[in-house]
Parts: structure tokens; sequence; C-alpha cells
């Protein structure tokens, strides 16, 4: 365990906190970035543009090695896989603007043809003398072990510049997800827009191939959004949150595979935001698996509480045993299912709340108590004191009478 | 909360400027191969209400989302105020059918009424307390303050109907668009809206609205145009809204009934 707390104090020696930086600054960007492109509705074509780097890094390092260069050269090999990513994108684009195909099967159509193309690429440069050596298969699931200086610089810098294009384009990325139509009315090029938040996708896959590898990358994209909505009703702080969650995510899973070089960095990363995906669809307080739950279970007893009041006020017992059980635990009946003195108080305060309501939706239909009344808060919360002095002493007269 | 249905519609109106708000020159405009509007002229007066009407795909939405720039019309000429539309395009505001508005988004009603702002905010500047201050009046205008802070799906149709028209209104714009505004809302909110829409008739802006609603044409609308992918007539009230015309809006599908109901009968 000291190795891993080591790792995440940056402690585990030069390389590996290169690389771990690196990955934090990758996840928050990509975060930040995919949180739109979720609000959007695409989020898969991410893995389009990510399964289309693939021929581009081949065909760069073919290129680079046949001039007599280093084939290897990272940011010759970026270069190469935006080109093909670029390529992949206007495919998806043109098709669902030109055809009656719907975006999905652009993306499936895209993602397998360029990533088929890739792997033929790769298999020729393997057979290639120069070919042997090239590790260009890291491209696929990310390699970060002998990741350099420079390296780690280009994944810092690009972050940060994804970041600040996501920061200054969140409000017309809003509008284009939110409501389009608006957007182009007042004036917003919600095409361009999308085209601009598609490139920052791109950027960010693109230096997220060499720690993440262009397999995975999409679920930098999309699982840190898909958590980040259950904390935040707004589209900024889901963007930061996103953004959070990743660099949390990039940081404990590089830091985890450091500390057995076997693990492969990538699935590390991903696995390590699934589990805070997890954790968020599970507790968080508005939204989340368990607060519904309870949500759920409260309205259930307040149902069946309200069901075996009105049974006791007509002097039957409830029929459900549920209602009866609820009663019982609530100390409204006894062992013997006769009501105690706190049960009948209970049921007459209820039988008086009926009444009040019936009354007043008699005499003021439209009155706004009635608007916000759910049946089973009782309606004096919604009333001003005089207005049940009124209604009581309606009641009284009618009683009387 | 207003009461619109009080306010008088009519002659206490100022004259209303000799150039119209909004002027269509021969506005065609096709799905593929199927006509949606074929060579409509339209000219709404300036600081007025008008309502456009007509039956179902008579091309009502279609027409507002061509001045919008929502689609591309295959000819025709638009302007505003005299000015080309693709020019004038802070000077309109809109408030789409609700149907068109994904409503889990992660949005606060005082963030959507922001929305109205970003345009003239850009990219970069931040809204600050002057920005904020006009979004509450706003809200309050519609009678919507209390919800400021409230997730914009946990909200009734016609509540999010009124968050929209408080959109538009933070835009100060001289020409505001409105699609079926009162289609699925409750008499409450239809009553703010109208009330909201003659007060910026007072102020001189100029307000088009997409209408269902025949029998409330006459005590809410000044000028109308009757469309149905042609324009069949077009005018004030008094005179293009009449038995005659709307039969032919609506291919005399239209009980002579329910036309004696909303006051046209006996023609």
């Amino acid at each position: 365990m000291t190795g891993l707390a080591d790792a995440l104090m940056l402690g585990a020696g030069w390389n590996a906190a290169l690389v771990t930086i690196g990955a934090a600054l990758l996840g928050g960007a990509a975060g930040a970035v995919g949180s739109f492109l979720f609000l959007r509705g695409r989020a898969l074509i991410s893995d389009a543009i990510a399964h289309a780097t693939l021929p581009g890094v081949g065909l760069a390092f073919l290129i680079m090695a046949g001039l007599g260069g280093d084939g290897r050269n990272l940011a010759g090999l970026m270069a190469g896989a935006a080109a093909t990513a670029l390529l992949g994108v206007l495919a998806v684009e043109a098709i669902g603007r030109r055809t009656r195909l719907t975006e999905d099967a652009a993306i499936g159509a895209a993602l397998s043809v360029f990533f088929g193309a890739g792997l033929v690429i790769l298999t020729v440069i393997q057979s290639l003398p120069a070919g042997r050596q090239a590790g260009l298969e890291g491209f696929l699931l990310g390699a970060t072990a002998g990741m350099l200086l420079h390296e780690a610089l280009i994944v810092a810098i690009g972050g940060a510049m994804a970041v600040a294009a996501v920061w200054a384009l969140r409000r017309p990325m809003i509008l284009a997800a939110f409501d389009p139509g608006f957007a182009t009315a007042t004036g917003w090029p919600v095409r361009r827009v999308d085209l601009a938040m598609l490139a920052v996708v791109l950027a960010i896959t693109v230096i997220g191939l060499k720690i993440v590898g262009l397999v995975l990358i999409v679920a930098l994209l999309i699982i840190p959004p898909a958590a980040a909505r259950f904390w935040t009703e707004r589209a900024v702080g889901m963007a930061a949150i996103a953004g959070a969650l990743g660099a949390a995510a990039g940081w404990v899973g590089t830091a985890i595979s450091a500390t057995a070089p076997a693990l492969p960095t990538g699935p590390i990363i991903v696995l390590t935001c699934a589990a805070l995906f997890a954790v968020s669809l599970l507790v968080a307080p508005q939204r989340g698996a368990l607060a519904a739950l309870v949500r759920h279970r409260l309205m259930r007893r307040r149902v069946l509480q309200r069901q075996g009041l009105l049974a006791m006020a007509r002097g039957v017992p409830a029929a459900d045993p549920a209602a009866r059980a609820v009663l019982r635990g609530e100390g409204l009946i006894d062992a013997a299912g006769q009501a105690t003195a706190a049960g009948r108080a209970a049921a007459a305060r209820l039988m008086r709340d009926e009444a009040r309501r019936a009354l007043l939706r008699r005499l003021r239909p439209d009155h706004p108590a009635l608007q916000s009344d759910d049946g089973l808060t009782p309606i004096d919360a919604l009333l001003a004191t005089d207005e049940i002095a009124d209604l009581d002493r309606r009641l009284m007269r009618g009683a009387g009478s | 909360m207003r009461t619109g249905l009080a306010i008088p519609p009519g002659p206490e109106l100022p004259p209303a400027p000799a150039e119209p708000a909004l002027v269509i020159r021969d506005l065609t405009v096709t799905w593929g191969e199927r006509p949606a509007l074929i060579s409509v002229d339209a000219a709404f007066p300036a600081g007025r209400l008008s309502a456009i009407i007509g039956p179902n795909g008579a091309g009502k939405s279609t027409l507002l989302k061509a001045v919008l720039g929502m689609v591309r019309p295959l000819s025709g000429r638009i302007t505003v105020a005299g000015i080309p539309v693709a020019r004038a395009r802070d000077r309109i505001a809109y408030v789409p059918q609700r149907a068109s508005v994904d409503w889990d988004f992660p949005v606060r009603v005082a963030d959507v009424v922001e929305m109205g702002l970003w345009r003239r905010l850009g990219l970069l500047r931040r809204a600050g307390p002057a920005e904020r201050a006009r979004v509450a009046a706003c809200l309050d205008r519609v009678g919507m303050a209390e919800l400021a802070g409230r997730q914009i799906g946990r909200l009734s149709g016609g509540q999010q109907q009124r968050v929209f028209l408080a959109r538009a209104l933070v835009q100060e714009a001289e020409l505001i668009l409105l699609d079926e505004p009162f289609a699925g809302v409750d008499a409450a909110t239809e009553r703010a809206v109208i009330g909201v829409l003659k007060d910026l008739r007072a102020e001189g802006r100029t307000v088009i609205v997409v209408h269902h609603d025949l029998a409330t044409v006459r005590d809410y609308f000044d000028h109308v145009l009757l469309l149905n992918r042609c324009s069949v007539a077009e005018g004030p009230v008094a005179q293009a809204f009449t038995a005659d015309a709307l039969q032919q809006t609506y291919g005399g599908r239209l009980p002579a009934a329910y036309l004696g109901q909303i006051g046209l009968g006996g023609q």
C-alpha cells in the first residue's frame, strides 16, 4: 500500500509523476468537453473520432520512416491521427446531413471502416524491418511506461487549451444543446458551434492517445459527464464536476497502475471512472438511486398510513396488511389491531383535514392552495390561519344544522 | 398577477408608424418537393399585436422559422424595419413552441432567462449584478420570481411558457415572435401572457403570435394574417377576420354554428 500512497503523492519517481499529472489534466479536460457533447446528445461521435485516429497514426509512421526520420515522433503521429480523425468526423457529418441515415448508423459505419483500415496499416508496418519496435499498438490501449517530458508537456498544454476553449464556447454550446432554434434565431452559428465542439473533442482524443489509448478515450469523454449529471442541475456546474471527476480518475488510475507495471494505464483509469460513476449513481442527493428509493419508501409510507387511518375512521380494519403494519409501527394500533388513543386522534385529524379540503374545493375551487395540494399533506399547511378558522366555523355550522 | 383581459384593445392606441415592423415579400419555402409556403406576402404593422391564423400544416410555424433564419426559403425577401432580416437578428425575440425543448436539461429558470442576454454579453463577459437584476425583473413581470432557482423541467406547462416569455422580454427586442404560446396552458398563464403582450404593445413594440384559438382573436389582436400555404387574407382584425375569409382558410370546414359562437355569424 505504501507504493500506492507514494504514487498518489507523486513520490514514485519522476516519470510516474509526469504521467500522473498528465493523466489528471487529460481527464479534467475530457470530462469538461464531454459534458457538452453529452448534453448535445452526441456522445458516441467521440468513439468514431477515436477509432478514426488509427489509420492516421500508421500512415504518419510510414511517411516519417519513409522520409528517413524517426517514425515514432509523437508530434508527427498526433498530426496523422488528427488528420484521419477529421476525415472521420466529416464523413459522419456528411452522411448525417446528406442522407436519411441517422447519426448512429453513420457513426457505426465510419468507426468500423476507419478502424479496419488502421489495423491493416498496422499489420503492414509490423511486417517491415523498421516496424517491429515501433510500439504503435500502444496507441490502442495506452502505454505510459516510457513517457518522455516533452510528451507529457504536449498533454498538459493541449489539455489546458481544450479547457480554455470549452470555457469560451460554453454559452453557444449550452444554447445549441438546449434550444438550437433559439440559438439560430438570436444569431449564434449553431453549425459552426457544433463543429468547434467536435474539434475540441478531436484534440482531446489525439492528446489522450498516448495515455489511455483510442479504444478507451471515449470512456473519459462520456463517463465523468454521466456521473456529474447526478450531482447538479446546471450545465456549467456539470462541466466543472465532470472535469473534477475526470481529473481524479486520471490521477488515481495512473497511481494505481504505477504500483504494478504490468497493469495498462488506460483500463485502470476507465475502471476508476466507472467506480466514481457507480458512487454518483447511488449516493447523489437529488437524482441518486438511494435518494429515489428513500423518497419512494417515505411516499409509500404516507399513502399507507392515510389509507389505514381512513379505514380506522370508518371503524373497519385496513384491508392492506402493509397499511396495518405501518399503523402498528407508528403505535396507532395495538397488537390486536385496535386503535390506540394516538391512532384515534390521528384519524380525527385526518377526517378534519379531509372535510376542510372538500369544503374549500366547493367554496373556492380556484384557491391557489388547491393547485399545489397533493392530497397527502394537510391542507392547513397551505392556508392562512384566518382561512382555516373560517372553514372550521362553516364546518361547525354545517354540523349543527 | 396582471389581468390582461381587463385592458380593452383598440382606439386609444397611437397611430401605427407608416413603416411596417416586418415585411415579407414573395416567400416560398418547401420541404423537399412539398411546398410549405407559396409566394406569401405580409406586412405586420409596428406597435401592434398581430396573429397568424390557419389550419394545421398551413405553414404558420414555417413562416416564423423563415423569419428567424431557422429554415432557408426557396425565394423571398424578409425585412425588419426596412433592414434585411439577416442583419436584424438582435431586434427579434422568439418564444418557441414548448415541445421543441429538452426539459431534463440541467438549467434553472433564471439560467434560461439569462440566455436572452448571451448574444449581447458575447463569449466571455460574465453576467454581473445589472444583468441579474434584469433577469429578476423579467421573471417578476411574468409572475415567476419565486421559482427562479427551480430546474426547468419541474414546472407546469404554463410556468414553462412564462419562463420563455421572460427570456424574450430580457432581450428588449422591438419585434417579438411567439409560436402557439397559449397551446395547452392554464387560464392563469393565458391571462398573464396576454397581459404582458398588451404591455409590450403599449411600449410601442411589435408582437406577432402564431395562434390557434379563433374565439379569442378579436379580443387579443389588432391585425391578422389568415394563412393556408398562401396568404388568404391580411389586415386589421375588423376587416380581415371575416366568416368568408375563415371558410377560405379552413377549406369550408368550419360549422356555421361555431362561427356564430365566435361572433361571426349572419354573413
